[in-house]
């Protein structure tokens, strides 16, 4: 059996999949990737089911070396610099670690998850359907907490098919779209306008469970207190400070602080991608065109494999050079060094 | 010929759930209803359905919206929502023993200051109550109960505590409750039980369900230090007893 060995990797890394939907009403919240599109993406390169579990790279850096033989990976999300003994690989591709090389990841840039796939998954025992990681439940397989140093992730011996790359939707700075409520009558009119009017910045202390955001106060119409309710991903909830918070997969299931929007399912992933301190703005739009886009998502998600294109030599060269910034991008070390992994529990108690 | 019931409010949240809102309070009718609808959508399931989470006074409804539709949803729930309450419904009832004040209880002093009478008195109180699980919650097992006596109300700390002890009996506001696993809280901590209403590789995982009946029961430092130990081994400790 071939297994990847960590050699060292950052904090928020963790093993992810689909996660586990189907026991909110206990408090177990699915988790899951942060972004699903990178997740499917990886694991299509290397003919794995869209969702089975993958490292869920940081902000930072990682080293994997591949132990008992070779190992196929893909890599996707947040673009960096990464390279196998040498070799550079670029973003939305497969390449494979012969027995004993070593796989070498930078920073992220413009983004904040990559997405390590592995062909033929990673060997744990799935709880409730999931080996995603939920270090609070103490879920998560083959191990129940962040990844480390000297952790091993067995998998299969890599097949030998040819390596792929995959070509997805362009990336876009568009603004993260989002439908008003359950909560948005908690506020007046112009705190709402102000909501989309304003550019807002992600905290540094920010991690799985949510995103707190800077920018303009938005002020209660009735105080910050509500009856708690139900949560879903991407909940934008405004407690007493005025700052937002969008909870993202690691959430409580509950929260009683008003929701005056929801990000749209299909920009959630590209959300979870924008570094701390960048400045973006939200779009409202109609639940018709949320639907829209749900469903359009979701054809995306199924019609991976027919993105997936032939590494021809020339094709790599040029990825390759282009990720190890020859064309013009700037390693940003401040995209990385930012975020920090600190926990939200403080604010985010039961009420 | 039964009143009409006032529908309940369809609040979108996001583009794959809705909030079915029955009050904006915590309100014992409008828990009921929150617990009937979710009964009525897991017998009669609507394509689409994802997941159905209640909350004292809403009931989430998550679904697929390549199945169905925002508004097409709405109108299935809002007629499932116009069912009559049952009256009485089969509940289970559970018994849970609490190990009071102490170092497992470091509010119980404090709270029967505030309320000017004696610990004893505040431990009478909250035994003697009859409790509904109005919704578990935020984190795995976290179980608010309705049905805490008046005399027991008080606002929550002003300051939360970052982490307070897996199996804390906390009362806060007009609620109490019964933490799982440790955590931060806002509420006053009155003791901890030794039952898991969450444990991994146990048959059932989750004890309690939204809309059991719950009373509590004291027991000495010992007992519950006994109890922690066959917990601990997979044991569910709260006795299930007749309604």
């Amino acid at each position: 059996m071939s297994k990847l060995v960590i050699a060292s990797i950052g904090p928020a890394s963790s093993v992810q999949d689909g996660g586990r939907p189907g026991a909110q009403r206990y408090g177990l919240v699915p988790s899951g990737a942060m972004d699903r599109l990178a997740l499917a993406a990886a694991n299509t390169l290397v003919g794995n089911e869209p969702f089975t579990a993958a490292v869920e790279v940081g902000p930072f850096g990682a080293k994997f070396n591949a132990r008992g033989g070779a190992v196929r990976v893909a890599l996707a999300g947040a673009p960096r610099n990464a390279d196998i003994a040498g070799r550079a690989m670029a973003s939305d591709t497969s390449a494979t670690l012969a027995d004993g090389e070593t796989l070498t990841l930078g920073f992220a840039r413009g983004g904040s998850f990559s997405y390590l796939a592995i062909e033929g998954g990673i060997a744990g025992e799935p709880m409730f359907g999931s080996l995603a990681v939920n270090a609070r439940a103490g879920l998560g397989s083959p191990y129940p907490r962040p990844l480390q140093a000297g952790d091993e992730l067995q998998t299969k011996a890599a097949s030998g098919a040819p390596e792929q790359r995959i070509e997805l939707p362009a990336a876009t700075d568009a603004p993260i779209r989002v439908v008003w409520g359950p909560q948005d009558d908690e506020f007046a009119d112009e705190t709402k306008k102000l909501f989309v009017d304003s550019e807002w910045k992600i905290s540094a202390i920010s991690d799985r469970m949510g995103y707190r955001l800077e920018g303009p106060v938005l002020r209660h119409l009735h105080g910050h207190n509500i009856v708690s309710d139900g949560t879903v991903n991407g909940s934008l909830q405004v407690p007493g400070n005025g700052q937002p918070i969008v909870l993202m997969p690691d959430r409580g299931t509950s929260g009683g602080y008003p929701k005056i929007a929801t990000v749209i399912s299909a920009d959630l992933g590209r959300f979870a991608q924008i570094p701390a301190g960048r400045a973006f703005r939200f779009r409202a739009v109609s639940m018709a065109e949320a639907q829209a886009e749900a469903r359009k998502f979701a054809v995306l998600l199924r019609t991976l494999p027919e993105r997936l294109r032939a590494i021809e030599g020339v094709d790599l060269n040029i990825d390759a050079l282009h990720d190890a910034n020859v064309a013009g991008h700037a390693v940003s070390a401040v995209d990385a060094g930012t975020w920090h992994a600190e926990s939200l529990a403080d604010i985010a108690g039961p009420d | 010929m039964a009143a009409t019931l006032p529908p309940p409010r369809l609040l979108p949240s996001g583009d794959s759930a809705i909030t079915v809102e029955f009050s904006r309070n915590i309100d014992d009718a409008a828990n009921r209803r929150v617990l009937a609808l979710d009964r009525a959508m897991a017998a009669e399931p609507v394509t689409g359905v994802t997941e159905t989470v209640p909350t004292y006074r809403s009931l989430l409804v998550h679904y697929d919206p390549e199945q169905i539709d925002f508004d097409k949803l709405g109108e299935k729930i809002l007629a499932l929502a116009q069912r009559p309450v049952p009256a009485t419904t089969k509940t289970r009832r559970w018994r849970i023993p609490v190990v009071y004040g102490g170092e497992q209880g470091i509010d119980l002093e404090d709270v029967a200051k505030t309320l000017n009478t004696t610990p004893d008195e505040i431990v009478a109180r909250h035994v003697a109550g009859d409790y509904r699980v109005a919704m578990i919650g935020f984190t795995p097992g976290w179980s608010y109960l309705s049905g805490l006596a008046e005399s027991l109300h008080m606002p929550r700390r002003q300051n939360p505590r970052l982490l307070t002890p897996a199996g804390t009996i906390s009362i806060g506001g007009v609620q109490t409750g019964i933490q799982c696993l440790a955590g931060p809280s806002g509420w006053h901590l009155l003791g901890r039980t030794a039952v898991r209403t969450y444990q991994l590789h146990r048959d059932p995982i989750f004890l309690l369900e939204p809309g059991d009946n719950v009373t509590f029961t004291a027991v000495d430092a010992k007992t519950f230090a006994e109890q922690d130990r066959a917990a601990e081994s997979g044991e569910f400790i709260a006795e299930q007893i007749a309604s």
